[in-house]
């Protein structure tokens, strides 16, 4: 029942209530960052990690437009929290809605499988690449960002990359512990 | 059959070389493997001369689709230029074969690949599908 309020609440919102802009564009300027990217840091490691770190900051300021737009409450469980970053979140933002499965025993941990990603259309990564770039790496960095706002510490990453001739796109949350209301480190 | 992608700098961005038996007269098989090769070398002399050609005249139409550009003996080059002035070239023997539809499916496969960030505007394109997928539409339209 609550699923399809969420999926509703972020239908709704794709459909009328944001600006878009045209998904190649959106595509090209990705290619191009990560492009970039590649040639500055030269090792694939720093460019994950540059790609996290963006996204963090992204995700940071992300969740503020978020919780106006959805006009979202606080989440009962995890297991909402991870239904509404799926059905609401994802939708509002990418327009599309990742599946969440794989939930780990102690429900603190599941998978987001992503099937058709915005930011990788036309991408073909380099040979050397293959094995250890993560090219939408900037998505994981922004749901760590977002989630720490509301005070889950998290740590999230891809498991699988269909860039990478893996069979499916699948990014893995992990929930570390609930932070209390504190200044965060980096202001001091 | 021999087909060429130039760039901007009549540098070769893609060469796709397709030795027909009918063009090598030798029945002796050493002798074809050494006019096979030839038969490539033959071919980039004469796209490279072709080239002036098709400066010349691209600037004649408002058509992407050149033609027949030039004849060297019984070899035809025909050419597509793109909008971004990257030429693609075809030699061929005077046979049939859609040949503008080919060029117009190589130039759509040519903008997909340009789309990919990690791919060099001038630069050769060594991918494997790439090739394929060129080899596909050969024997579909030729």
């Amino acid at each position: 029942m609550s699923d399809r309020r969420h999926e509703r609440a972020g239908d709704d919102i794709w459909k009328n209530r944001t600006d878009k802009i045209n998904g190649e564009l959106f595509a090209l300027t990705y290619g191009s960052l990560v492009a970039q990217l590649v040639k500055d840091y030269e090792e694939y490691a720093e460019v994950n990690a540059q790609l996290d770190k963006m996204g963090y900051n992204i995700g940071g300021r992300l969740i503020e437009d978020f919780i106006a737009k959805s006009g979202t409450t606080k989440c009962g469980s995890f297991a909402e929290t991870a239904d509404v970053i799926a059905k609401v979140g994802f939708r509002m933002f990418l327009g599309i809605t990742p599946q969440v499965t794989n939930w780990s025993p102690d429900g603190k941990e599941f998978s987001l499988i992503i099937d058709e990603n915005p930011l990788t259309e036309f991408v073909e990564l380099p040979d050397d690449a293959v094995a250890e770039l993560w090219y939408s790496n900037v998505l994981c960095g922004v749901l760590r960002g977002a989630l720490e706002m509301v005070l889950l510490q998290t740590e999230v990453a891809f498991v699988s990359d269909v860039l990478r001739g893996d069979e499916m796109t699948e990014i893995r949350v992990k929930l570390i512990r609930l932070l209390d209301e504190e200044v965060p480190a980096a202001d001091e | 059959m021999y087909f060429a992608i130039v760039g901007t700098r009549d540098n070769p961005i893609y060469e796709l070389d397709l030795p027909t038996p009918a063009s090598s007269s030798a029945p002796n098989t050493s002798l074809k493997r050494d006019s096979v090769s030839d038969q490539k070398h033959l071919s980039q002399f004469i796209v490279h001369s072709a080239l002036d050609i098709v400066e010349e005249s691209m600037w004649g139409t408002n058509q992407m689709y050149l033609k027949v550009v030039d004849r060297f003996n019984e070899h035809h080059v025909s050419a597509y230029v793109t909008p971004s002035g990257a030429k693609l070239m075809l030699v061929h023997d005077a046979v049939g074969g859609d040949i503008r539809a080919f060029f117009v499916d190589v130039h759509e496969l040519y903008v997909k690949m340009l789309m990919n960030p990690f791919s060099e505007i001038n630069g050769s394109i060594g991918s494997q599908q790439f090739d394929a997928k060129v080899r596909a539409l050969v024997r579909k339209h030729l």
